[in-house]
């Protein structure tokens, strides 16, 4: 598994239900971050020229190397817009999202 | 660490670095300069890492329970013990037999030079084989941007408030750079963002090295700096090129600089862009710029460079 996803989080109803002393599983995400975006990235991907600068300067890891091109995990793209202002060939827009 | 082992040192690039994950889906604010580092380093070290954390943002935005953004093992410590803490699970895996593994710090600017300074000390006199990286935002941002030993000249923090009376920050960069190199530490460097395959690079060298090593990262803060979130990273990188901030290294008793700029780009510019310098005067800033000509003129003076 490249990316850890999101997985239904048993809601603890009983005392015992909780874990024991403050650990838990490594890579456990219970929610996506994509409703903290207000706008989206969207990659143009004919003037992609995959130089990976978005791949690299992402805080949250969302752009994915994807055979030659990146793409965008949406769940947790929080839309700040660095891969936009970092891209050489302005290929990637920002959209604003609708409800 | 000989040239000659360090030329054998495969290079990490976005092209071959690995498509996992480790600090993914984290809490953080839109546009965070701290987590383009510590995702950019443990993608370099790789899943056999032990990280430790003191509290500060990195810990605060990745251990919310049940949301645990850390791929990797990750413990958060004591504010002032993340460096002791690190010493321990580096001798307690040795202990366990494992050989596989390398142990991190991830410290903000407060964990770093005020908190965690004296177990940092402790742990590189020790020579134990960890780590540490600091990530700096330059005042303490998760409890709410206060002052820090880090905090430059001139910065309106909730601390130092800038007005009438006050400057805002009244003192000038703790130099932690040389402060830890003062140790004759195998390998310590700083870094930016802004370059971040000049930080790769040194997060590379410092996984293959074995005993106490040391990366100051310089890492913006959209909230804390009052600068949009998209321009993270050019604001690392312009505070490199203007000269407040300098790539640099030391090893075998050396400090080399990494870059050294024939003309700086504009102060003025760089401040003016970020609401924690808005208020900064014309007097306010020579003053910046005085410090950082006699800084660069001792590091010239001083240090190899090309």
């Amino acid at each position: 598994m490249e990316r850890p996803i999101k997985r239904d989080f048993k809601r603890p109803t009983h005392i015992n239900d909780y874990p024991v002393g403050p650990q838990y599983e490594a890579g456990f995400l219970a929610e996506t971050n994509a409703s903290w975006r207000t706008f989206r990235p969207v990659i143009d991907l004919d003037k992609c020229i995959n130089c990976l600068i978005c791949y690299m300067v992402c805080p949250d890891g969302t752009i994915m190397k994807r055979e030659g091109k990146v793409a965008v995990d949406y769940d947790y793209c929080k839309g700040c817009g660095v891969c936009a202002h970092e891209c050489p060939k302005d290929a990637i827009a920002m959209i604003k999202e609708e409800l | 660490m000989t040239n000659e082992t360090i030329m054998n040192i495969p290079r990490v690039t976005p092209k071959n670095m690995t498509e996992q994950e480790f600090f993914y889906g984290h809490k953080a604010c839109a546009g965070c300069g701290g987590s383009v580092a510590v995702r950019l380093a443990l993608k370099v070290l790789g899943e056999r890492t032990y990280s430790a954390l003191p509290a500060g943002c990195m810990a605060a935005v990745g251990f919310i329970f049940p949301q645990m953004a850390f791929k990797n093992n990750s413990i958060i410590t004591t504010f002032p013990g993340v460096a002791s803490m690190a010493s321990g699970i580096a001798a307690g895996a040795k202990a366990l037999g494992q050989t596989d593994f390398k142990t991190v710090c991830f410290a903000g600017d407060g964990g770093t030079a005020d908190i965690g300074l004296q177990a940092l000390s402790g742990m590189i006199d020790r020579d134990d084989d960890v780590l540490y990286i600091c990530y700096d935002n330059e005042a303490y941002m998760n409890t709410g941007i206060q002052k820090s030993g880090l905090t430059p000249y001139g910065t309106h923090t909730t601390t130092t408030p800038a007005g009438k009376n006050l400057p805002g920050s009244k003192t000038h960069k703790k130099n932690v750079f040389e402060i830890i190199a003062a140790h004759d530490i195998k390998y310590a460097a700083t870094a930016s963002i802004g370059y971040p395959q000049d930080f790769i690079n040194k997060v590379n060298k410092a996984k293959h090295i074995k005993g106490a090593t040391f990366i100051h990262v310089y890492a913006s803060c959209p909230t804390g700096w009052g600068t949009p979130t998209n321009t993270s990273i050019e604001i690392a990188r312009e505070a490199v090129d203007c000269g407040l901030i300098f790539l640099a290294e030391y090893e075998n008793g050396d400090f080399k600089l990494n870059k050294n700029p024939k003309e700086f780009a504009s102060v003025k510019e760089y401040l003016t862009k970020q609401g924690r310098f808005k208020h900064m005067t014309d007097e306010d800033i020579e003053q910046v710029i005085g410090f950082r000509d006699m800084k660069w003129e001792r590091m010239r003076r001083n240090w190899n460079h090309k």
